[in-house]
């Protein structure tokens, strides 16, 4: 519609006791783009992303989500407001089963989440959906299986498929594709292009490769602030880059690389 | 399309589960109540009576837990305050009945609860328990010293009455089967909550908050609605024992008291519904039996014995290590 942009920050700031982790970021993230986050470790990512989702509090700035001023709203709220987070280590409810996991997300927008005289059953109209949502990350066969016996790439996907049952409009995820195995890379890949079809995603990525398959915009970040912004080409060739990740991140570069 | 039929099958599959899960439950349930219907016909009612108390408490303690993940160490305030309660109506009012002291009693717990719950539940872990911990010794000391409470001594010679102005209680038998009702209901609630919605994401906010969190879900305030409950059927746990032994003494408030409930609850195992019943049992069995005998002085010494064995080898209680040994040669 009117305003190109779903999320925006403005002049945001976090300082923790006199460290400045995050400085003076002015993000822009389009709309229906795949939007990455890069830097090399503690150029302040994850902190941007626990700032946008609220987990950490900004001491300066501010957040806008659609034109709307964001920056006082608790994380509960955000969530309802379509910005879902995933998390840089796999979050699942690891003793329900697959189906269970994503159920809870989906009871998110029932209403009926406090009524604790109501018995489950009526939860199991929810069901259908559950399966379509596992199906669409390859979990069909895995519903009734207790997560925490699912391999690492079978959470992430679970993880996966429980945001989306949120119907987020921006998805922000933390390091999709951090260990696992270049099959399991693959498979995140695919399901990120899929997931984003109709909405917007911003993404901390550690893995190039990852972020030249997938991101139609790229912002790098180093020592808090934003170094540069601009397609994978022209990030990649821009000579400062080159030197926040070779200089004293040299093994990082080639690890990327691979 | 061919997936399509396998989603639905293996749907289906879960329902079915579900509901031989259900009745597997119900069948405990009619056993537990047979039980139960039967024990005085063997066993001193007032001793049952002790035991279905405790095991009230422990059950309403084991909603906070094993299913929310918060470890309470004050809930003897919310059995004080429902035993002080109901204690000081029955004595003072003569015209009131049983069952209205008893309710008043659990409201006392319940707003009690919510006092304690609003301040507490923003606070994690460790903060949390001393919190309430806290507030609970602050209930303890107003106990003490508040002048209708008989401080040191209790208050005494409780009158049972009549329930609904009708039933004589002073008859062990009545008010066994009165205790077992309130006891049976108070479990029956507790198993709904489980399994509610509401309970699923106690669950989940139990396994990973964060995550909860992120799921739009106001965890603080599924906390507090768990606490408040918790906190509630504990207090009725209280009313009713003092309506029993016609006693409400400073026993009930002490700090000895949330840890005992703690002590049950682990033994018979978190997160499982019969547990805290089976904790109970035994705690409370195995409290009179060293009382009987020559070990009588070393009943504390012993409880934390098997305290720090439950805790080091045993982790899941009796009922889960049963539980588990089930599932591991049954299927």
């Amino acid at each position: 519609m009117s305003d190109p942009f779903v999320l925006e920050t403005q002049s945001l700031v976090k300082e923790f006791k006199g460290f400045v982790a995050v400085d003076d970021v002015n993000l822009k993230v389009q709309s229906g783009h795949i939007h990455a986050l890069i830097g090399p470790n503690g150029a302040g990512k994850t902190t941007v992303f626990n700032l946008l989702t609220k987990f950490l509090i900004p001491t300066r700035g501010k957040i806008l989500f659609k034109g709307e001023d964001i920056t006082s709203m608790k994380s509960a709220a955000i969530a309802r407001k379509g910005v879902v987070r995933s998390f840089q280590i796999s979050a699942v409810f690891p003793h329900m089963t697959a189906l269970e996991n994503i159920r809870v997300a989906l009871q998110s927008f029932e209403g009926n989440s406090f009524r604790f005289w109501k018995s489950g059953e009526s939860l199991n109209k929810l069901n259908e959906r559950c399966m379509e949502l596992l199906d669409s990350v390859g979990l069909t066969e895995f519903a009734n299986t207790t997560t925490v016996e699912l391999a690492y790439g079978r959470k992430r996907a679970l993880e996966l498929a429980t945001t989306l049952a949120m119907e987020p409009e921006l998805l922000l995820l933390d390091e999709p594709t951090q260990g696992m195995g270049s099959e399991d890379v693959d498979r995140v890949v695919e399901l990120v292009r899929k997931a984003a079809q109709g909405r917007t995603v911003l993404m901390v990525e550690h893995n190039l490769g990852v972020v030249s398959k997938l991101c139609d915009r790229v912002t790098v970040l180093a020592q808090g602030s934003v170094l540069t912004e601009g397609d994978y080409q022209q990030v990649s060739d821009d000579p400062r880059v080159r030197e926040v990740y070779m200089g004293g991140t040299a093994t990082k570069k080639q690890e990327a690389a691979e | 399309m061919a997936n399509a039929t396998t989603q639905t099958d293996i749907q289906q599959s879960i329902v079915q589960q579900q509901k031989s899960e259900q009745r597997k439950k119900q069948i405990l349930n009619l056993v537990l109540l047979v039980l139960l219907l039967l024990a005085p016909a063997v066993m001193y009612p007032v001793f049952l009576m002790k035991i279905l108390c405790f095991a009230l408490f422990a059950v309403a303690f084991n909603l906070l837990l094993g299913y929310t993940g918060l470890l309470s160490f004050g809930h003897a305030a919310f059995l004080a305050a429902g035993s002080y309660t109901t204690g000081y109506l029955l004595s003072n009012f003569s015209g009131l009945t049983t069952e209205m002291g008893i309710l008043v009693g659990t409201a006392a717990a319940t707003i009690l609860g919510l006092g304690f719950g609003v301040v507490a539940i923003r606070r994690q872990g460790i903060y949390f328990a001393m919190i309430t911990l806290a507030l609970a010794q602050l209930v303890y000391f107003f106990f003490v010293q508040a002048p209708f409470t008989g401080g040191e001594d209790g208050m005494h010679g409780v009158p049972r009455g009549h329930l609904f102005g009708l039933v004589d209680l002073s008859n062990n038998y009545a008010m066994y089967y009165f205790v077992l009702a309130v006891f049976l209901g108070g479990y029956l609630v507790v198993q709904r909550i489980v399994g509610s919605p509401f309970g699923q994401v106690l669950k989940a906010i139990k396994q990973n908050e964060p995550r909860a969190v992120s799921l739009g879900y106001n965890v603080d305030r599924y906390k507090l609605l768990a606490f408040v409950i918790s906190a509630s059927l504990a207090g009725l746990a209280g009313s009713v024992k003092t309506v029993v032994f016609q006693l409400a003494s400073l026993n009930d408030a002490h700090w000895h008291m949330s840890g005992e409930v703690i002590l049950m609850t682990l033994l018979g195992g978190t997160g499982t519904l019969l547990g805290p019943v089976v904790g109970a049992t035994f705690v409370v069995n195995l409290e009179y039996q060293l009382a009987q005998g020559p070990l009588g002085d070393w009943v504390d010494p012993i409880l934390g014995g098997i305290f720090v064995l439950t805790v080091m080898a045993f982790r899941s209680g009796i009922v889960g290590e049963i539980q588990n040994f089930m599932r591991k040669n049954m299927s």
